[in-house]
């Protein structure tokens, strides 16, 4: 065998090899580009989310100016359109929503990671799904035609007489000088909302307490601690930064929150630290009122709609990024 | 201490209590001390699977035991049904009576909480808690009740003093536990465990995931700690054993021929050197020799 | 043998009360959580089922919707019923292909890129994105230009799912075993057919699930068919124009009605809804139950 023969024939192979490494049928490119077009469409969607509802608003923005836009006057009539008042509901019931429902979770999530048996835990999760699966407009006739009603006279109005003159207790919850407590108000929308966001805070306050290392626990236990003492010293410790990152987005899916809020917020625009009072939220006055908007009001509330995204945007990200260095922080260790 | 007739390994079905007394070998020596722990006959299932059958064994007190054998042989098993941490595992129940010191360990009225405390245990795997090094120290004793801090510093001190850690750490007591090394972890661990002042330490294989350099540290470090505490000791690395260890227990794998269903038995027990150099069990000779397992 | 006399005193075993006390309130606590959830939930089921369940029937389903005035036995939900079945069904044919697609993308073309983990992460962020921020979005791009229509209101309720399909599809990829692929390039197949005969059968059954749960979302959202369809009682058969209703718009527009008849339709239709949504439920996890017990 000649040297000359062999580089002939390693570049007959070497053809062929390179034939094969072409030959790559169309359809697989085809389809590569399908699947990263519908990637890319993700983040399509998202901007343009931002443009085309920023650009319907430009009327609102131009006019008022940034003074304006954060400005406590509401007044459709005179063409007055500050949105103060519906940040403040926004927050406010987010909030509230948060610090009910968090405790709850997490002990739940706990509950489900550390108390219960496998066998038990199916159930449970499943009566959470359940709290997960009822539409949120279903929360809210609920709301509006029964709780709302129920729990003025059985429960804020006794509490109201009884915490009055009550310094800071009597200021949230006693009667107040805006009005006397009201069935739709910020802390019913927060309550309720509570109920809603309860099911994802406390699916990912699993999925965080789940990463915490058996081995871990095991060393606690080995030194006899109780369940409770572990929990404190050994899974608190790995999971307090993802929790702090499933609070934040349940703080965030009560701020967007709609129509549960809509229905039983109360509507009614004012800002008062008084939290049996009816109030007003951005997604709420929206829904409400975008049927009979136009001209500088239809502006104004697309407006207000951009300002939630934004808001939404901002703690959806700080949420999802608080846990994805909570979790490699665990893995890594 | 007569000469048992050769045994095969095959059996037909589980072993009867009186074969496996025939089986497993006893060295019936004096002792040394009192005794600590006394198996009598346990067996340890996985829901409906028997891990371990009928172990006797008693381990002396200030002596340092080794458990030997294959894997699979249900000698981790045993270790963790000494300090109850087999109760973590919902599926997981003990057969047959273990004494502590005289006390029924699964007696009803028992408490896993303070059998823990006073039975402490090192794991294959450094596990310091995601906290600093004085914290991880003094994790045990401040659940205890322990809160002033003049005992917390001395708990701390001693501690790591008995684990050898002591002056590699001293100045950076608040660096997180787990900034250490490998062999640093582990005897963080052992510090950690004996700031509970156990009267038992049991250690899983604690060498496994070091280098030799660590892991004579920690041999070391057992020689030193034994005159105040009972250890006993898994170990994949017989040598370990024979370096270590004053009594070595020798476990195997029992199968049944026909159902293939497998259990782990006690073989032999005995003093280390006489263990190591005669063994009485065939199967003994075979795994310290090396042609098995 | 002599026994050594001992200098370590046996204790007896008492647990240590006060901790153990803590711990068991603890437990207690955690149950008393779980109960504080299961109580408001029941509550509200009850309602549901209660005040619904005197009104729904066959004739409820299909009736056409009467004026709000009307008493309770008149009427019913029909336009609803249907809308929602088809601006749901045409939601779903339009994010589902997508979604699943951009989650190959994710998991089987994108490797570890920049690109890849932000669009992953963007898709995240997607899932948070309030619903009616979809619905002002489509109003925006399309409501305007070519008014209300059911297949606005599908665009809207697509772009909620697509976020939770991409996510629960992706998972479910990433679950297919590596070993099942190599067998497949092994025997000379290309990356899409590989991926398309033998990856996706493989997750098919979970990412069904993923697709039912997103399904049950979308049919009961109102803040994103509320700017695209224009709520009107009339039947509307045709999606792509004219607008249209559903039920979860109705129960929206009856809530706040002081009519008794409208108000009791609105619970008609809410129960509806739940059993819609709670069906899809239990057929996801059906499916995600079956798909692990095939053998593979």
């Amino acid at each position: 065998m000649t040297s000359h023969s062999a580089r002939a024939d390693s570049a007959g192979i070497a053809g062929s090899a390179r034939a094969l490494a072409e030959r790559r049928p169309l359809g697989d490119r085809v389809f590569q580009a399908l699947a990263l077009v519908a990637g890319l469409l993700v983040l399509a969607i998202l901007v343009l989310i931002l443009v085309s509802t920023t650009q319907q608003s430009t009327t609102w923005f131009g006019k008022e100016g940034i003074t304006g836009i954060f400005s406590t006057t509401w007044d459709p009539a005179h063409n007055k359109f500050g949105a103060l008042t519906f940040i403040y509901g926004t927050a406010i019931t987010a909030v509230i929503a948060v610090i009910l429902a968090v405790p709850v979770s997490v002990a739940i999530a706990l509950l489900l990671t550390e108390v219960v048996p496998y066998r038990w835990a199916r159930p449970i999760v499943y009566v959470i799904d359940l709290l997960a699966v009822v539409p949120s407009v279903v929360w809210g006739l609920w709301g509006v035609q029964v709780f709302a009603p129920w729990v003025l006279p059985h429960v804020y109005a006794p509490v109201a007489r009884a915490l009055k003159g009550v310094p800071v207790l009597g200021n949230l919850f006693g009667p107040s000088t805006s009005g006397a407590p009201s069935g739709p108000a910020f802390f019913t929308a927060g309550l309720i909302l509570a109920f809603m966001i309860t099911p994802i805070v406390t699916s990912l306050s699993r999925e965080v307490i789940a990463t915490v290392p058996t081995i871990d626990k095991e060393g606690a236990y080995a030194l006899g601690a109780t369940r409770l003492e572990m929990i404190r010293g050994v899974v608190w410790p790995h999971s307090q930064g993802g929790i702090v990152g499933a609070v934040l987005l349940g703080l965030g899916r009560a701020m967007g929150e709609t129509i549960a809020a809509a229905l039983v917020i109360g509507s009614s625009t004012q800002i008062t630290s008084h939290l049996l009072s009816p109030g007003y939220s951005m997604p709420a006055v929206i829904a409400n009122q975008f049927g009979e908007a136009f001209g500088e009001f239809r502006s104004a509330l697309l407006g207000i709609g951009v300002l939630l995204f934004l808001l939404t945007i901002i703690v959806n990200v700080l949420a999802r990024a608080v846990v994805a260095r909570n979790v490699q922080r665990t893995r890594g260790a | 201490m007569d000469q048992q007739p050769h045994q095969e390994v095959t059996t037909e079905d589980v072993p009867t209590k009186h074969e496996l007394s025939e089986l497993t070998h006893h060295a019936e020596t004096e002792q040394v001390g009192s005794t600590v722990f006394d198996t009598r006959n346990i067996s340890i299932y996985y829901g409906s699977f028997r891990a371990v059958t009928d172990v006797s064994l008693s381990i002396y007190e200030n002596q340092i035991t080794a458990f030997i054998g294959p894997s699979g042989c249900g000698k981790t098993t045993v270790l963790r049904t000494l300090n109850r941490m087999n109760d973590l595992i919902p599926t997981a129940r003990v057969e047959g009576d273990v004494q502590y010191r005289g006390e029924s360990l699964y007696a009803p009225h028992v408490s896993p909480v303070a059998v823990r405390r006073r039975i402490g245990m090192v794991f294959q795997k450094p596990n310091p808690f995601p906290k600093s090094i004085y914290e991880n120290v003094a994790y045990g004793p401040r659940i205890n009740g322990e809160r002033k801090k003049a005992r917390l510093d001395e708990i701390v001190e001693r501690s790591l003093r008995q684990a050898a850690l002591w002056d590699e750490v001293k100045n950076r007591l608040k660096s997180s536990g787990l900034s250490l090394s490998g062999g640093q972890a582990q005897r963080l661990c052992i510090a950690r465990t004996l700031a509970v002042e156990p009267d038992v330490v049991l250690m899983d294989e604690p060498c496994s995931a070091l280098d030799p350099i660590a892991t004579g540290a920690i041999e070391d470090l057992m020689q030193e700690i034994k005159s105040r505490y009972t250890i006993v000791i898994v170990t994949h690395n017989m040598q370990q054993a024979a370096r270590v260890s004053d009594r070595t227990a020798f476990y195997s794998v029992l199968r049944n021929e026909q159902s293939d269903v497998r259990t782990g038995v006690l073989v032999e027990y005995d003093l280390t050197e006489r263990m190591f150099q005669n063994p009485r069990d065939p199967r003994t000779q075979a795994y310290v020799t090396g042609r098995m397992g | 043998m002599a026994v050594a006399p001992e200098h370590r005193k046996v204790d007896l075993r008492e647990p240590p009360s006060w901790r153990s006390a803590k711990s068991r309130i603890a437990t207690v606590l955690m149950v008393v959580a779980f109960v504080l959830v299961i109580v408001p939930l029941g509550f509200v089921l009850y309602t549901v089922i209660s005040k619904g369940a005197s009104i729904i029937s066959g004739q409820f389903l299909t009736a056409p919707i009467p004026f709000n005035v009307a008493p309770a036995n008149v009427g019913g939900m029909g336009p609803a019923v249907l809308g929602t079945i088809l601006i749901t069904a045409l939601a779903t044919v339009l994010a589902v292909p997508i979604g699943i697609l951009a989650a190959i993308y994710i998991n089987e073309y994108g490797g570890n890129r920049l690109l890849t983990r932000f669009i992953r992460f963007m898709a995240d962020v997607m899932t948070g994105v309030p619903s009616i921020i979809m619905g002002l979005f489509i109003f925006a791009i399309w409501v305007i230009h070519f008014g209300y229509s059911g297949l606005a209101g599908a665009f809207a309720l697509g772009c909620l799912m697509l976020p939770l399909i991409i996510r629960s599809s992706e998972e479910m990829l990433k679950l297919v075993p590596d070993a099942l692929r190599e067998a497949s390039y092994a025997l000379g197949a290309s990356k899409a057919r590989v991926t398309l005969t033998v990856v996706l059968p493989a997750a098919l059954g979970g990412i069904v699930s993923g697709v039912l749960l997103a399904v049950a979302r979308a049919a009961g959202e109102t803040a994103p068919v509320l700017f695209t369809i224009f709520t009107v009682t009339a039947v509307n058969l045709n999606v792509f124009s004219g607008p249209n209703t559903t039920l979860a718009a109705q129960i929206f527009a009856n809530a706040s009605q002081p009519y008794v008849g409208a108000q009791a339709r609105g619970w008609g239709a809410a129960l509806t809804l739940v059993a819609i949504a709670f069906i899809l439920m239990i057929a996801a996890r059906l499916v995600t139950g079956r798909a692990t017990q095939s053998p593979r």
